[in-house]
């Protein structure tokens, strides 16, 4: 075990857990010692050097495969699929932390213990979005009778699980200022102010077709799915947090697209993994070549504020101290402005300032300085 | 009843359409109607649209009666006989000209055998779905399309005999190549055009192989032999232009020899060449710097004082000269006058080009490339029968980009020379692969082109056959005279003081933002000092006030604008464009405060 504890400095713990495991029980104290040298050594090459300028490397690292992309949104074949948007755009998305998404989308998971055929078809079935419009037989406006006429579809209420009664005490409890009575099989719903009868009526209509009346609220499409021997389901559509309430649902693994929508259910860390997850997934898909590492660099600037920030003139670049970087990135005269009334001051530690000025930038080369004073 | 529209207007209503569209077009075809008129049934809308007005794109068919074409052979042997005209055929009603609209109620053969009983006309040629310079490619039937266009546009960019009055056109920029030929392998259209009375290309002989490997990716080797005996020789075109202008005042410039005491005076040697009238004589020889018109003119800024002021009432230098880099002879000195009555000097510049590497040729397939060695003559492989070829084309060419015909033309180019005729690659109806195979085995050669080659400098025999053959090729318009580049030191811009841009001002090359990247990706930071040193200055720094001070280079004293002469002055080095940014934010009304630091 001391040998163990002699290394514990010079690599992270999960590596000396892997040696542990690997290694032969019996092996001699001398020739660990010599493996694990050599792991501290090779471990150590790996790490980037002082005045490494990791940024621009991973920008680069980014950059550069990415003028091959293919600025096509990526279909899949068959008429009942969901397109969603790959390639370029997606990449742009995510790194502009945009907040509305062309194409929301959420990966059910289902507990392994009920996952088969036929039930993740009924919960897909059941989490959909339902507005009343789905199960209305028949909706006609009564001006006789002052009043809508509706007939509901038994069979498919019977499919949401939904009695007619349940539905008389929705329709009352959302709409106000209506009565609502069952006469014959037919609901009707008239209303308590008689001004503006006729348009009350129409608006009343188009309400009692939209209600919500069961499933996730946001869940517009879904899409019972097999994916490498397992069954999941594919929704457009964002509500993770009602999505994770359901007892079905595997919590660990259901996850949805938006980025800030992980990042308020289930926190930043986890908006950070999605960041690098949801970039990762593009680049894989286009075929390409990036080191995992460049794109985790840049969700970590992303998320290091605790909030979201985008690679953008409001997101990150704002956040920088020097007054010039800021300038130098679109925007120049409202930084300039800005800084002038707050009488900022540049220390000029960083790139962008110093190649402005031509001075050696403090990367590289340019990092150390003299500790002799020059007399 | 159906509306009828003139050029779109309402102009009235028939009892039954269809009837009422026959008897237009019998008219027409009668000549009783104006054979300009084109009509339609738009059925969807029952309304009948008759158009007579200019500007509508159409062309002419055959028109097809009873499921046969009105154009017969004995038309045809009239045509040839001359007893009858083109206009003869439209006014008998065997030709009409369709426009878009009324295209949309034909039904159209493309051969005439395809004729049915439904087709209404048929094509004159089906080349005519073909512009003017795609026809002029030949056996483009066996290429992909996108190479036919690529070699239509090449050929527009062909050095040949463009126009033939060029001695007496100032024309900017222009080539034209000194022994232009008829291509072997043509196309109907090559005649239609009188292509062959202005060629732009010429014959040679073509081996398909890599030698030396100097024809990787799309280069080409040259035989230097065949550019000694004029191969790709062009004349290239240039104009200078000088005019007398009139400035208020009554002042105005003068051409003639710049007296010594004028502003800008450049040295005798750059004015030696001019005569007494201040142009250059034609048939001089010229090379860079030298004055071709010697022009003067009056002092710019001309305020009240100056009219008092001996000193500055200069003339200033406005000569035009060679620039930098060009050589040439002088061809052609014209003296005129512009549209506004002033004195307008022209004079015409010419320059040989022979063939370097580095200049483009193409096949009419799209084929082109640059080339990338001159071979000696007696360097070049040489077939059993002792062709050398003039030009050496690498294989990886081929296969990738499927340029058949670029293979098939060499064949009837090889056929044609041995035959002493002219090939037809008219497209669709051209000289069948089969017979100039055939042909080519008649005249002793193996039918698929390939003969036996051996190494020019070694004079060992090839393990493989070469494919051989005679294309036609054209010298394109760019050449690395003309836009070779390089500088080390020149000029700078006067508000930034960076260096120029662009090579008639002979600047430098701009190191751009990603490419600053790179030397920041790499830590190389003092190198990337080094490059943006461009406009490097080193200013006097005011320290108390963070300002610019003034450095007195009369007194040789530095103070600064606001704590005068006492303040403490450093020298800072920056670029000369931030010192120019710190301008820009006084000018804003911001104070710029530079806090110094001794960096070590």
């Amino acid at each position: 075990m001391s040998i163990y504890t002699e290394f514990k400095d010079k690599m992270p713990a999960y590596l000396l857990e892997e040696v542990k495991k690997k290694v032969p029980d019996n092996i001699s104290d001398k020739r660990l010692k010599a493996i694990l040298e050599r792991i501290a050594d090779e471990y150590k090459k790996t790490k980037v050097e002082p005045g490494e300028c990791v940024g621009i490397v991973a920008a680069e690292s980014i950059g550069e495969p990415g003028t091959q992309m293919t600025l096509n949104t990526f279909h899949f074949a068959g008429v009942a699929e969901m397109n969603v948007t790959m390639g370029l755009p997606r990449i742009i998305e995510i790194l502009d932390a945009k907040k509305t998404l062309s194409s929301p989308m959420t990966e059910i998971f289902i507990k392994k213990s009920v996952a088969n055929e036929k039930n993740v078809r009924e919960y897909a079935i059941r989490i959909v979005e339902r507005t009343l419009e789905s199960a209305i037989d028949s909706i006609e406006i009564n001006i006789t009778g002052q009043r809508i006429d509706l007939q509901l579809k038994s069979d498919k209420l019977k499919d949401y699980g939904l009695t007619k009664g349940q539905i008389i005490k929705l329709l009352t409890k959302n709409l106000k200022g209506v009565t609502v009575k069952e006469k014959d099989d037919i609901i009707t719903v008239s209303l308590k102010t008689k001004e503006n009868l006729i348009n009350d009526l129409y608006t009343y209509k188009e309400k009692i077709k939209g209600m919500y009346i069961s499933g996730v609220k946001g869940l517009k499409q879904v899409l019972p799915v097999r994916k490498d021997d397992e069954y999941m389901i594919l929704a457009s559509g964002l509500n993770l947090r009602e999505i994770l309430e359901l007892d079905f649902v595997d919590s660990e693994r259901t996850r949805s697209n938006d980025i800030y929508e992980i990042k308020e259910v289930l926190g930043i860390e986890a908006a950070r993994q999605a960041i690098i997850n949801e970039v990762f997934k593009v680049i894989e898909a286009q075929g390409l070549n990036v080191d995992i590492r460049h794109i985790k660099l840049v969700a970590d600037t992303m998320c290091q504020t605790g909030e979201i920030k985008g690679i953008t003139r409001f997101g990150v670049v704002n956040q920088k101290a020097s007054v010039l970087a800021r300038a130098s990135f679109e925007t120049p005269i409202k930084h300039v402005i800005e800084a002038s009334l707050l009488g900022e001051r540049d220390e000029l530690t960083s790139v962008v300032e110093n190649v402005m000025i031509n001075q050696p930038i403090p990367v590289g080369t340019g990092l150390p300085g003299l500790i002799t004073k020059v007399k | 009843m159906t509306e009828v529209y003139l050029n779109g207007i309402y102009a009235g209503e028939v009892e039954d359409a269809n009837e009422f569209i026959q008897q237009l077009r019998n008219e027409r075809r009668k000549g009783i109607l104006s054979n300009n008129i084109n009509f339609k049934y738009k059925e969807n809308e029952d309304g009948i649209y008759v158009e007579s007005s200019p500007g509508r794109a159409r062309r002419p068919l055959v028109i097809v009666k009873d499921g046969k074409s009105s154009l017969t052979d004995a038309h045809i042997k009239q045509l040839q006989k001359n007893e009858l005209t083109w206009k003869d055929l439209v006014e008998q009603g065997v030709l009409e000209y369709i426009d878009a609209g009324e295209e949309e109620s034909t039904m159209i053969a493309l051969r005439e055998e395809d004729i049915t009983p439904e087709h209404t006309h048929v094509e004159i040629s089906p080349m005519l779905m073909l512009g003017l310079c795609t026809s002029l490619v030949p056996f483009s039937e066996y290429c992909p399309s996108s190479r036919i266009n690529g070699g239509s546009k090449n050929q527009k960019q062909a050095l040949g005999f463009y126009i033939a009055n060029y001695p007496i056109r100032m024309d900017m920029d222009v080539s034209l190549l000194n022994s232009p030929q008829k291509p072997i392998v043509q196309t109907i259209m090559h005649d239609i055009s009188e292509y062959n009375k202005h060629p732009s290309g010429q014959n040679v002989v073509v081996a398909i192989m890599s030698y030396k490997g100097y024809n990787m990716d799309d280069s080409v080797i040259i035989n230097q032999g065949s550019i000694q005996r004029g191969y790709g020789r062009s004349t290239y075109y240039r104009p200078a232009v000088a005019e007398q202008l009139r400035y208020s005042g009554g002042l105005v410039d003068e051409i003639g020899i710049p007296d010594k005491d004028v502003k800008g005076y450049k040295s005798e040697k750059d004015y030696r060449l001019l005569e007494d009238d201040g142009i250059i004589s034609s048939e001089t020889t010229v090379s860079e710097d030298d004055v071709l018109i010697g022009k003067t003119s009056p002092p710019r800024f001309l305020s009240s004082m100056d009219e008092y002021n001996l000193a500055v009432n200069l003339r200033r230098e406005s000569s035009i000269s060679m620039k930098h880099g060009e050589k040439g002879v002088i061809d052609f000195v014209l003296v005129t006058e512009n549209s506004e009555g002033n004195k307008q000097v022209q004079v015409r510049i010419r320059e040989t080009k022979i063939p370097e590497i580095g200049d483009k040729f193409t096949s009419r397939y799209g084929q082109k490339g640059v080339i990338g060695l001159i071979v000696p003559h007696q360097d070049m492989p040489f077939s059993s029968s002792g062709m050398i070829p003039d030009l050496i084309f690498s294989p990886h060419g081929i296969p990738s980009r499927m340029t058949v015909a670029h293979l098939l033309e060499s064949v009837a180019g090889k056929v044609g020379a041995l035959s002493g005729r002219y090939i037809d690659g008219t497209v669709f109806d051209g000289e069948k692969e089969f017979d100039l195979r055939d042909e080519l085995l008649r005249h002793g050669f193996r039918e698929n082109g390939t003969e036996l080659m051996y190494n020019g400098i070694t004079g060992e025999a090839f393990e493989v056959k070469v494919f051989i053959g005679s294309q036609y090729y054209m010298k394109l318009k760019h050449m690395v005279s003309n836009k070779m580049h390089s500088r080390a030191r020149g000029p700078i811009q006067l508000l930034t003081r960076q260096p120029t841009e662009g090579r008639a001002k002979e600047g430098g090359l701009r190191l751009g933002e990603m490419e600053k990247d790179t030397f920041v990706a790499h830590g190389a930071s003092l190198l990337l000092k080094e490059r943006f040193d461009s406009d490097r200055t080193i200013l006097p720094v005011c320290e108390g006030s963070g300002l610019l001070a003034v450095h007195d280079t009369f007194r040789n004293k530095k103070f600064s604008q606001i704590l005068g002469e006492g303040a403490e002055i450093n020298d800072i080095e920056m670029s000369y464009a931030f010192k120019l940014f710190l301008d820009e934010l006084k000018s804003l009304g911001i104070y710029p405060k530079l806090v110094l630091k001794n960096k070590y």
